[in-house]
């Protein structure tokens, strides 16, 4: 849900990022956070466990710039993408404005990718969203790996409803960028639409 | 889905007035209003000793996993928390069932003085949320202003 302040004239959205575990979900906020100039920049918190895996989120605010004399505000989330943090992972996605769905392009990694796809569909309509229609895009990371199914399969399997789709190598950077401005987009745009509505 | 709540200059005055107010009575050293989402609204006291973005986000998050106990205990919700630090303690609540009101205080003050300003401000918060989230749907929201080519200057630097 987004928040707009006259008075600091601020426009605030929450982006999640979901996906199966391992899929690169904290990777891609990471490259963000260095690719945010220190000055403007904002803290990154990361709630791990000793193993680096995402216990409860992490979280980055990034301030995008200024729209028609609104300070625009992204604060980004990732979900844990263990099968077991379910109950947490649901907790994130609540109020959210945009969703950077990030799949993992290994074809052993398939069944997962969907397990979440469905868990996230499924999580989204019970807090009143309709799956189809919320601000989402595909990222088929890990491109670089030997074993990564073509993203034509990806495409047919995990995106039937057509969202935006790109691929990318997170641990690199290649990508990431490009998924953020397309998702900030979608939000602005759908804020854009339902202000008028 | 685009809900979204819209606050004017007007009511983050009052909000800012009632944190100020507590802040003073509760012998406070900082209070901060949050949206259950996370997004800090209003604070007053000494706001500059702490990253409000970084304890604004954990805060929705430990209000997000608390209320996600409490419904599976089959409660509504838990409405307080309280952690005891050596020297800071922090007293967090959750204000109309929308915003959480967090009061930060050491030794000048008590949880027992806290929780009784915290009490009296929560409604006056309360009603002024009640209000404005009334009010939010009925808003001209400043997006509606906004073209395309708004949304694409966004990113071409």
């Amino acid at each position: 849900m987004s928040f707009i302040n006259y008075s600091n004239r601020e426009i605030n959205c929450k982006i999640v990022y979901y996906g199966p575990g391992l899929g690169g979900k904290t990777t891609n906020v990471e490259h963000i956070y260095e690719n945010t100039p220190e000055n403007i920049r904002g803290k990154m918190i990361k709630l791990a466990t000793q193993t680096e895996r995402t216990l409860y989120f992490d979280f980055l605010p990034l301030p995008l710039g200024e729209i028609r004399g609104f300070k625009a505000r992204f604060y980004l989330y990732t979900v844990p993408g263990q099968v077991f943090y379910y109950a947490s992972r649901k907790l994130i996605l609540k109020d959210v404005d945009g969703i950077v769905f990030v799949a993992d392009s290994q074809i052993d990694r398939m069944e997962a990718n969907q397990a979440s796809l469905d868990n996230m569909r499924a999580d989204l309509r019970e807090y009143g969203y309709d799956p189809d229609k919320i601000p989402l895009v595909m990222q088929y990371n890990k491109r670089d790996l030997p074993d990564a199914a073509p993203v034509e399969d990806l495409s047919r399997i995990l995106n039937e409803r057509g969202f935006p789709e790109f691929e990318a190598v997170a641990t690199t950077g290649a990508g990431v960028l490009e998924t953020l401005k397309a998702i900030a987009r979608l939000v602005l745009r759908e804020l854009q639409a339902g202000a008028t509505r | 889905m685009a809900v979204q709540l819209v606050m004017y200059d007007e009511e983050h005055q009052k909000v800012l007035e009632v944190c100020g107010r507590l802040c003073q009575e509760a012998n406070a050293s900082v209070v901060f209003v949050i949206d259950k989402n996370g997004q800090l609204i209003a604070s007053a006291g000494e706001t500059n000793r702490l990253d409000s973005t970084s304890l604004a986000s954990l805060v929705a998050g430990e209000i997000a996993a608390t209320g996600g106990l409490a419904q599976l205990m089959g409660e509504k919700e838990f409405s307080t928390l309280f952690h005891e630090g050596v020297k800071d303690h922090i007293h967090i609540s959750i204000v109309a069932s929308r915003v959480i009101l967090v009061v930060i205080f050491d030794s000048r003050s008590s949880l027992g003085l806290v929780r009784l300003r915290v009490r009296k401000r929560s409604e006056e918060l309360g009603r002024i949320f009640e209000e404005l989230s009334r009010r939010s749907s009925h808003r001209p929201s400043p997006l509606a202003e906004i073209t395309d080519e708004d949304i694409d200057n966004l990113f071409s630097v």
